[in-house]
């Protein structure tokens, strides 16, 4: 007997008040309850359009009547045929424009609750799952993996399972990417993270941290020296855009990536810390989409009285998830929109050069916008409104504005065809690029995207990489 | 991990130590850095690569003490293990169809100029070294830079080494009695290298300048080293370390340094309590 409520069951979480200026996540997942009576509204309906919304194509359907027999075990391993990081997707895809977008419990009222779902199916699991995953008996078949990010960590996962020898390469000290220094420790806990790793681990993935790939190895070593059949390049998008306004080299303008970076992988929001971090009052954070409410956030617990978002466009366009956005203003961060940045103002003492506020960002400059024409892709082009100009005081200016694929390995990579902004060129379904047995997926080769697109595109990859290899 | 295998004083406050690391150490080259974190709470420092030895597998780096995370790393002993150690990172110093150079050190910058006249030496180009020092007690590598120059003429400010004056003037006098350096390169602290790059294009001497500003990931994630170099931002770690010394906004990465000494000072101030009770105990 379905459960036809029209709206979805909320999901307990932390009043905004509080958890304005602690670190700890914000969502609390559902109780088993509130699980089962969530997962009976669905109709298990006939077309099943959700898993079409899915990058992986989870089974959606089957999973959620799992959980409604109160079957979490196994609603965990109908999932893991196809996510390799349930914990992680539960709790940062954008479901609401991907499966629940297509939900027929849509049409009237709410969809199913998909992503909290699938959280607390991966809580519940790794809360209670106690045994060891079964290590899968080798192929002998080496694979190398560069960057331990969503893209490169499912990829590794998948030919784990298949028997493979996965070593996975990281540049950075530990393994996650955008996951770990990106997407703060309130939205995504690092000890979820950890865990995934754990069980990547137990399926026999080697994991080598501070390996900068296109530095102390290249891909061509990789391949002739070490004996790697293929190799799966998942180096993200990690080089951060600047405006290239006046003021971007002030002290006290970063970039998210530097911001973010400081807060949660070096966790300069602990006392006991040697990484520091600037504690600004007031604090303005360029752009509009998850990276820019993230660096909000953080700025605000880290004790901020006020913080900005500044957005060329208006409150529709913008491209973070709801939910974000939501949290975003109910933690009291304010939404300057149709308002572009054109300087960033430095302090400065003409009467003492040795006052040290000299050089520090003191404000913003900024003009205001309105919604021109829809351009070729149908979004509407902001219009600066003559005359508009104005200033927000602020101590801080944190520039969310994008990223674009780091360089080095495209540069120490004979043979491996770019796009002029810096994307690897790859087969959309296969990940294959110009080099043969060398495959790209995840942000090095869309620009910067979703988790759950890279996750796509590590598994596709994954999949063409066995459909090449086994027969040998 | 990488274990500490060697470990020298230089003075009192530079230090040398040996890291095992042979991947890295098989394909360092002068002018190229290191990130290393000493413990999984330390922060991730660059420190320009000194030597290396690619048999051995050990890469050398030389350190001052003058943050928390320095002076950590100069508690560690032969036998410890660095957290992380990475590298080498950065583009390495471009020596080809150099015949005639100058290199100019300061400081402990010395130690980072050092692989660089080294590396020229054995390419058989004609190396004048210039190195300076606030006083005798802080000249470090005086013997290694005879032993791999043609030239190498030690400066100080007190004059109690060598001759009494700045490395400019020494530069200066060379250039003056007619030595024509097809390069000058020059690595020491921003405001050493700001006057040496002022007067080499006063003379129209190509002058490439090695930056350490801060920077965290060392790979172009986080833009937190960008410089403006002939009025472009440039990130130091992969488009650099070292920049057209003439193009460089030396002001402004002056004024960027500071941005933690506040913090800087704080918890130094701290590190050298603990370290101070610790050494009570």
């Amino acid at each position: 007997m379905a459960n036809m409520s029209l709206k979805k069951n909320e999901m307990p979480s932390q009043n905004p008040e509080i958890r304005k200026r602690n670190f700890d996540e914000v969502a609390l997942g559902y109780t088993p309850e509130q699980a089962i009576d969530e997962a009976n509204r669905c109709l298990n309906c006939k077309n099943k359009p959700c898993i079409g919304g899915c990058p992986v194509k989870i089974h959606i359907p089957e999973f959620i009547a799992l959980v409604a027999q109160g079957k979490f075990e196994e609603a965990y391993e109908v999932i893991t045929l196809q996510s390799s990081l349930p914990a992680v997707c539960g709790r940062v895809c954008p479901q609401e424009s991907q499966c629940e977008s297509k939900c027929v419990r849509g049409i009237k009222g709410e969809p199913v609750a998909i992503g909290r779902l699938e959280r607390f199916v991966a809580d519940y699991h790794n809360a209670n799952f106690k045994g060891k995953v079964k290590k899968p008996e080798s192929n002998g078949i080496k694979v190398a993996v560069i960057g331990a990010g969503p893209a490169g960590l499912t990829c590794a996962g998948d030919l784990a399972k298949k028997g493979y020898e996965v070593t996975v390469f990281e540049a950075l000290h530990v393994a996650g990417g955008v996951l770990v220094y990106g997407i703060p420790e309130f939205r995504l806990p690092k000890k979820i993270v950890e865990k995934e790793v754990e069980t990547l681990r137990e399926l026999g993935v080697k994991i080598e941290t501070n390996m900068v790939i296109g530095k102390i190895l290249s891909v061509d070593e990789l391949v002739d020296e070490y004996g790697f059949k293929a190799v799966f390049i998942g180096s993200g998008a990690g080089l951060p855009k600047f405006m290239n306004i006046p003021g971007e080299q002030l002290k006290g303008v970063y970039s998210a990536n530097e911001f973010l970076t400081r807060v949660n992988l070096m966790k300069a929001y602990r006392e006991k810390c040697d990484t520091p971090v600037m504690k600004a009052k007031k604090v303005a954070v360029v752009g509009g989409g998850n990276v820019a409410m993230d660096a909000a956030r953080c700025a605000m617990r880290l004790g901020a009285d006020e913080v900005y978002i500044v957005y060329r466009r208006s409150l529709e366009e913008l491209p973070a998830r709801h939910e974000e956005v939501e949290h975003a203003m109910q933690e009291g961060i304010e939404f300057k929109l149709l308002t572009s940045p054109t300087e960033i103002l430095g302090y400065n003492n003409p009467d003492d050069k040795k006052d040290t506020r000299n050089g520090f960002v003191s404000g913003i400059k900024c003009v205001k916008m309105t919604l021109g024409e829809p351009d070729e892709k149908g979004r509407r082009k902001p219009v600066v409104i003559p005359d508009s100009e104005y200033v927000i005081d602020v101590d801080c200016v944190i520039m969310a504005i994008g990223t674009s694929p780091n360089p080095l390995i495209k540069s120490t990579t004979a043979g491996l065809a770019t796009y002029d902004w810096g994307g690897i060129v790859a087969d959309e379904q296969t990940g294959l690029t110009s080099r043969e047995n060398v495959y790209a997926g995840g942000d090095a080769v869309t620009g910067a995207a979703t988790v759950i697109l890279a996750m796509g595109a590590g598994k596709n990859a994954a999949t063409a990489i066995h459909e090449k290899l086994k027969g040998k | 991990m990488f274990e500490i295998i060697r470990k020298k004083e230089l003075n009192p406050t530079v230090t040398l130590i040996d890291v095992k690391a042979p991947l890295i150490a098989k394909k360092a080259e002068p002018g190229q850095f290191v990130i290393l974190r000493t413990d999984e709470s330390g922060e991730r420092i660059p420190l320009t690569v000194a030597d290396f030895d690619r048999e051995k597998g050990t890469v050398t780096v030389i350190f001052q003490k003058v943050g928390a995370t320095t002076e950590k790393l100069g508690k560690m002993n032969v036998g410890d293990f660095l957290c992380d150690f990475v590298g080498p990172l950065g583009k390495a110093t471009k020596t080809e169809g150099l015949k005639k150079v100058a290199v100019v050190g300061g400081g402990v910058g010395c130690a980072i100029a050092f692989p660089v006249a080294k590396k020229l030496h054995s390419l058989g180009c004609e190396v004048h070294a210039i190195i300076g020092f606030r006083n005798k007690d802080l000249v470090i590598l005086e013997d290694e830079f005879r032993a791999n120059t043609t030239k190498t003429v030690l400066m100080s400010d007190d004059g109690s080494a060598g001759e009494k004056g700045l490395v400019t003037d020494a530069l200066k006098k060379l250039i003056e009695i007619g030595d024509k350096y097809d390069e000058v390169i020059t690595i020491g602290p921003l405001i050493m290298m700001k006057f040496v790059c002022a007067l080499t294009k006063e003379y129209g001497i190509k002058t490439v300048a090695s930056m350490n500003p801060i920077m965290i990931d060392g790979t172009g994630m986080c833009g937190g080293c960008r410089l403006t170099v002939g009025g472009k931002m440039k990130f130091a770690c992969v488009d650099g370390p070292e920049f057209d010394g003439h193009e460089i906004d030396f002001d402004e990465a002056i004024d960027r340094g500071r941005m933690y000494a506040d913090f800087e000072r704080h918890a130094y101030e701290e590190t050298c309590n603990l370290l101070k009770k610790a050494e009570e105990k």
